[in-house]
């Protein structure tokens, strides 16, 4: 054996788990991201190079990921929601406090947010529910799956944190959805769920939905935001202000511009022809990951990465709505885009979890 | 059963159904790109947001990002100088350094304003101001803290700027008035705009050129000449960003400066006329007959205008504004007093040109004049010297300053006639000042009286003229009234023999930024039909007065000619008794006038002065004119101003 067919032995085992396609459009995702994230953290150039770093040890925990078959994934499903849960628990009573609110763990100087974990712990675990129950959905199963998602989500709700208690309770719905439920209990649901979360809400929350049904009324307090982030995106016009050019970002009429809004910088610098690139880029994503849910080879692998495929589309829909004025002001980051560690760490382990789930079929088939 | 029924209507109910794989793998499939196609029609409504934002209302959105970025700020044009006829700056303006709080940004000021006290020392004066500026202005203003901070203060507050969200330090221009109080009434001074300067200036349609403007003119020659001296505005096109902080200039048209003002009073003289009045309260104005140049003009006490620039503290202005001695009113300008003798020369000349009197006609004086009041009775007027002044004749009535002379012509004359004459002299008018806020004082004449007691609490006996009313008005009491400027006016029209000039504070205008001149070229305002004799004769008179007569001694060894003629106000009436001037409590006595002009031959000066409450003219206000004269016309200066004997003998009028 040459050494030229060592190295590509090498290369070959190494890229065994690694899904192409996906990592190419992932790449270019990232491309586009540090690009812009460049120019959002100015003049703190430091945060991108923390982003890079961040990036970085998010690509080796894919590549890990990706590494593992789907039939153990369903072995640490419950283990790790069980942790997650616990976690929760914990946080309720030994959570430090920011901003009124009680979210974080603090382990040796590091803190933590569990409810992170429970986006991802909450589809595995019904995957690996509705797989073992057969994606049969009785009345049973259906009320098993209900508490399932309700008991990490009422306690992320009383930290309080609404808006990911609804993305968590939003992931373990996806699982029911596509194990098939039925188009009447999911009328059924939404018609309870809203009403619901508007009882739930907290003050603030709702000003934020009134605001985002009238900004103009108010545009100094809570309409603020996406007022001027709707005025940097219109005035980006067709091309956009250029890199680093976009007033609205520099001169801080953005709010949060390399964080939540940093769809806001992008829109500005680059203009529609920029948003038109990047929504190819999520739309080709977002196929490449259909694809692999509809092709996965036990139904564990199709609930999981349908479900993961719908949460990634949840991430960039409700992001950009509400970045656009179209959606009330949540806090969720564009996936790839945004800065933010944790937040790159989670969207890596979903892609990796893809990744294992389309590489693992092909070895199960030959 | 119920709960059953209720299952299967939610198709809960598949238990025991037998399950196909590859319909179960089909239906997953079908509801999978069923959400694939749900979620590029999601991606279609978004990238519909993103097209009407970007292409339909991008020219809406592109203005309020301009808006948002550009933000126009006015600058403020340097006031013009003013300096006196030689050129000596009297006020000025300068840029210094200012510690300013825009309220509205600050959530804490309390907070604040204790930690920027540890950071920069604040006083409690400009903690009294700065409340003070509070309460007047709106809130989104930036209003000074601290005024011509040092630039060490400077440099310690930008270390810790950061700290201070809401807190400016800004480059702002300053109003000094170097020399303090010295002509204080003249130059008046600037305050910070108000509301009423604000309505004020939107009704002259002005508002526009003061939006980069803190200060107005609001008394003297700053008010009256405030458009002069304050230019244009101009404006710079600032990038800003979201907290309104200017990050660069994009265009600038400067401001165009106000104009520098030079003015007709000659510094000297108006310090030693201020010097020369002292303690008193008085006031001094000289001027040149030939021109209407204001040379001086002085009223005592003053006070110091770079109080106000900032906005005075209430402790001050208390003190300013509640002293008896009124330090804030100028005089000079607004104080009305009765003429006393010093109308003797006028009255004189109208007998002459009337005919009433020729100069050689006399009568003689007992000491004192009465008027019949019917039934046998008489109302008696008693002359300043008791025992009379024997024959006197025209001459003679003004030299020793007879009274009963000029009862005995007020009794024959008519007072409306006698009106007439004395409004050529500008007695009872404006005399057109280049100041705001002129006296008019009072020359009686039965319209005047009629229009004064109009009133409904009056009666017609009120309103009638009475003979005895011509008699006090004779020697300038009564109802007369008159300012020092409109005496000197009256002066300066006698000693240029008829012929008079608006009297004028402004002897050049020099653009602010060409630095050329334009000379304020004087005005004449009237040229009276005057016969040379009669002339002569007042005149001759009135040098005679500080020859031999009651100004003798004040100008013994004078190495020029000069006329005058006392004048003694009565504040307070004795009702016929002897006035003793001893005896009368200080705020009481009498007022001392003192006209005069010199050389007499040539006039090139003519002063009018007022010492309040300084007794006989003679004594108080004399040697006032006598060292004017001195420095004007000699460029010497009185070392000591010659003080007459305490006794009011050989002083009387």
């Amino acid at each position: 054996m040459s050494i030229r067919d060592h190295f590509s032995t090498v290369w070959l085992r190494f890229t065994r788990h690694i899904d192409g396609p996906l990592m190419a459009i992932t790449l270019l995702l990232l491309a586009v991201g540090a690009v812009v994230l460049f120019s959002a953290v100015l003049p703190d150039t430091g945060r991108f190079v923390q982003q890079m770093k961040s990036i970085g040890v998010a690509l080796v925990v894919m590549w890990i990921v990706a590494n593992i078959p789907p039939h153990r994934l369903a072995q640490i499903a419950l283990p790790l929601y069980l942790v997650g849960v616990l976690l929760l628990v914990a946080v309720a009573f030994f959570g430090v406090t920011v901003n009124n609110s009680q979210r974080w763990l603090a382990i040796g100087g590091f803190r933590f947010q569990p409810s992170e974990l429970l986006k991802l712990a909450v589809p595995l675990l019904l995957a690996w529910y509705f797989q073992k129950v057969e994606a049969r959905i009785n009345f049973g199963n259906f009320l098993i799956a209900m508490l399932l998602i309700a008991l990490p989500a009422w306690l992320i709700k009383r930290q309080p944190d609404l808006g990911t208690a609804l993305l968590v309770a939003a992931s373990g719905f996806y699982v029911l959805y596509l194990a098939r439920l039925s188009w009447k209990t999911i009328f059924l649901m939404v018609a309870t769920a809203v009403p619901l979360i508007w009882l739930l809400a907290h003050d603030y929350q709702k000003q934020r939905v009134l605001a985002f049904l009238n900004p103009a009324a108010d545009p100094l307090r809570s309409g603020y935001h996406t007022l001027q982030s709707q005025i940097a995106i219109g005035s980006g016009g067709l091309t956009g202000k250029g890199w680093m050019q976009g007033t609205q970002a520099h001169l801080d009429f953005l709010p949060e511009r390399h964080t939540d809004f940093i769809f806001a910088v992008y829109s500005e610098e680059f203009g529609l022809v920029g948003n038109i690139v990047l929504l190819m880029l999520y739309t080709a994503l977002l196929l490449r990951a259909l694809m692999i849910a509809s092709h996965a080879s036990s139904l564990f692998g199709r609930l999981l990465a349908g479900a993961i495929t719908l949460m990634l589309f949840t991430y960039v829909t409700v992001n950009m709505g509400m970045v656009s004025g179209i959606l009330p002001v949540v806090g969720v980051p564009l996936p790839f885009i945004s800065y933010g560690g944790t937040a790159m760490l989670s969207l890596f382990i979903c892609i990796g979890i893809l990744m294992s789930i389309q590489t693992h079929r092909k070895l199960v088939s030959t | 059963m119920r709960r059953h029924r209720f299952r299967r209507w939610l198709s809960l109910h598949r238990r025991h159904e037998i399950r196909d794989p590859i319909r179960e793998l089909f239906l997953f499939r079908k509801r999978l790109w069923l959400t694939g196609l749900a979620m590029l029609l999601i991606f279609g409504v978004l990238l519909g947001r993103v097209f009407y934002l970007q292409v339909i209302a991008h020219q809406q959105y592109q203005t309020q990002a301009e808006n948002n970025r550009i933000a126009i700020v006015p600058v403020g044009p340097s006031r013009g100088t003013i300096s006196d006829r030689n050129g000596t700056t009297l006020a000025q303006s300068f840029s210094a350094y200012t510690l300013e709080l825009t309220p509205s940004r600050i959530d804490r000021l309390e907070t604040t304003l204790a930690q920027l006290g540890k950071l920069i020392e604040i006083t409690p004066r400009d903690l009294r101001r700065f409340r003070r500026a509070m309460d007047e202005s709106r809130n989104f203003d930036s209003l000074p803290l601290r005024t011509k901070l040092s630039d060490e203060e400077v440099a310690r507050f930008a270390v810790y700027k950061y700290r201070f969200p809401g807190v400016d330090i800004r480059a702002r221009l300053y109003r000094q008035y170097p020399l303090g109080e010295t002509a204080s009434h003249v130059l008046g001074h600037i305050g910070r705009i108000n509301d009423r300067d604000i309505e004020q200036l939107t009704r002259s349609g002005s508002l526009l050129n003061y939006k980069g403007t803190d200060h107005i003119g609001k008394t003297g020659v700053e008010l009256s000449y405030e458009e002069t001296l304050h230019g244009i505005v101009g404006f710079d096109e600032v990038e800003v960003d979201a907290l309104g902080r200017a990050v660069r200039s994009l265009t600038r048209v400067p401001p165009i400066p106000g104009d520098h003002l030079q003015l007709t009073i000659d510094l000297r003289l108006q310090q030693l006329a201020e010097q020369a009045l002292g303690e008193s309260k008085g006031a001094v104005v000289a001027m040149d007959p030939n021109n209407g140049e204001i040379l001086a003009m002085a009223s005592t006490p003053g006070y110091d205008p770079n109080l106000f620039v900032e906005g005075i503290d209430v402790a001050n202005w208390d003190r300013l504004n509640t002293s008896p001695d009124k330090p804030l009113l100028n005089r000079a300008l607004r104080g009305a007093y009765p003429p006393g003798s010093t109308v003797k020369p006028f009255l004189a000349l109208g007998a002459l040109v009337s005919g009433k009197r020729t100069p050689e006609q006399a009568i003689s004086d007992p000491g004192y004049f009465d008027l019949p009041t019917g039934a046998g009775r008489a109302h008696r007027f008693r002359d300043q010297k008791t025992d009379g002044h024997g024959r006197v004749d025209m001459h003679k009535s003004i030299v020793v300053s007879c009274d009963t002379y000029y009862y005995v012509l007020a009794s024959e004359t008519d007072i409306d006639d006698t009106a007439r004459f004395m409004s050529q002299f500008g007695f009872g008018q404006k005399t057109g000042i280049d100041l705001e806020g002129e006296a008019i004082g009072v020359l009686p004449s039965r319209a005047w009286k009629r229009e004064r007691f109009s009133g409904s609490r009056y009666r017609e006996e009120h309103r009638r003229w009475y003979l005895g009313d011509s008699v006090s008005a004779g020697i300038g009491q009564g109802y007369s009234n008159a300012t020092p400027l409109q005496l000197a006016y009256a002066t300066a029209t006698l000693a240029n023999d008829g012929v008079s000039y608006r009297p004028h504070l402004v002897k050049r205008i020099i653009d602010g930024t060409t630095g050329q001149t334009k000379e304020v070229l004087p005005e004449e305002t009237r040229r009276l039909d005057l016969k040379p004799a009669h002339l002569a004769a007042i005149k001759k008179a009135m040098v005679d007065v500080n020859r031999e007569g009651t100004a003798a001694r004040i100008f013994k060894d004078a190495p020029y000619t000069s006329a005058g003629k006392t004048g003694t106000a009565q504040v307070f009436s004795l009702r016929g008794e002897r006035y003793i001037e001893e005896q009368v409590k200080h705020h009481l006595r009498d007022h001392a006038w003192f006209i005069a002009y010199a050389p007499a031959e040539k006039p090139v000066i003519a002063v009018a002065i007022i010492v309040e409450n300084g007794g006989f003219g003679a004594r108080a206000a004399g040697p006032i004119a006598r060292a004017l004269f001195d420095y004007y016309l000699t460029g010497a200066q009185t070392a000591t101003i010659p003080k007459p004997d305490g006794d009011s003998e050989g002083w009387e009028e």
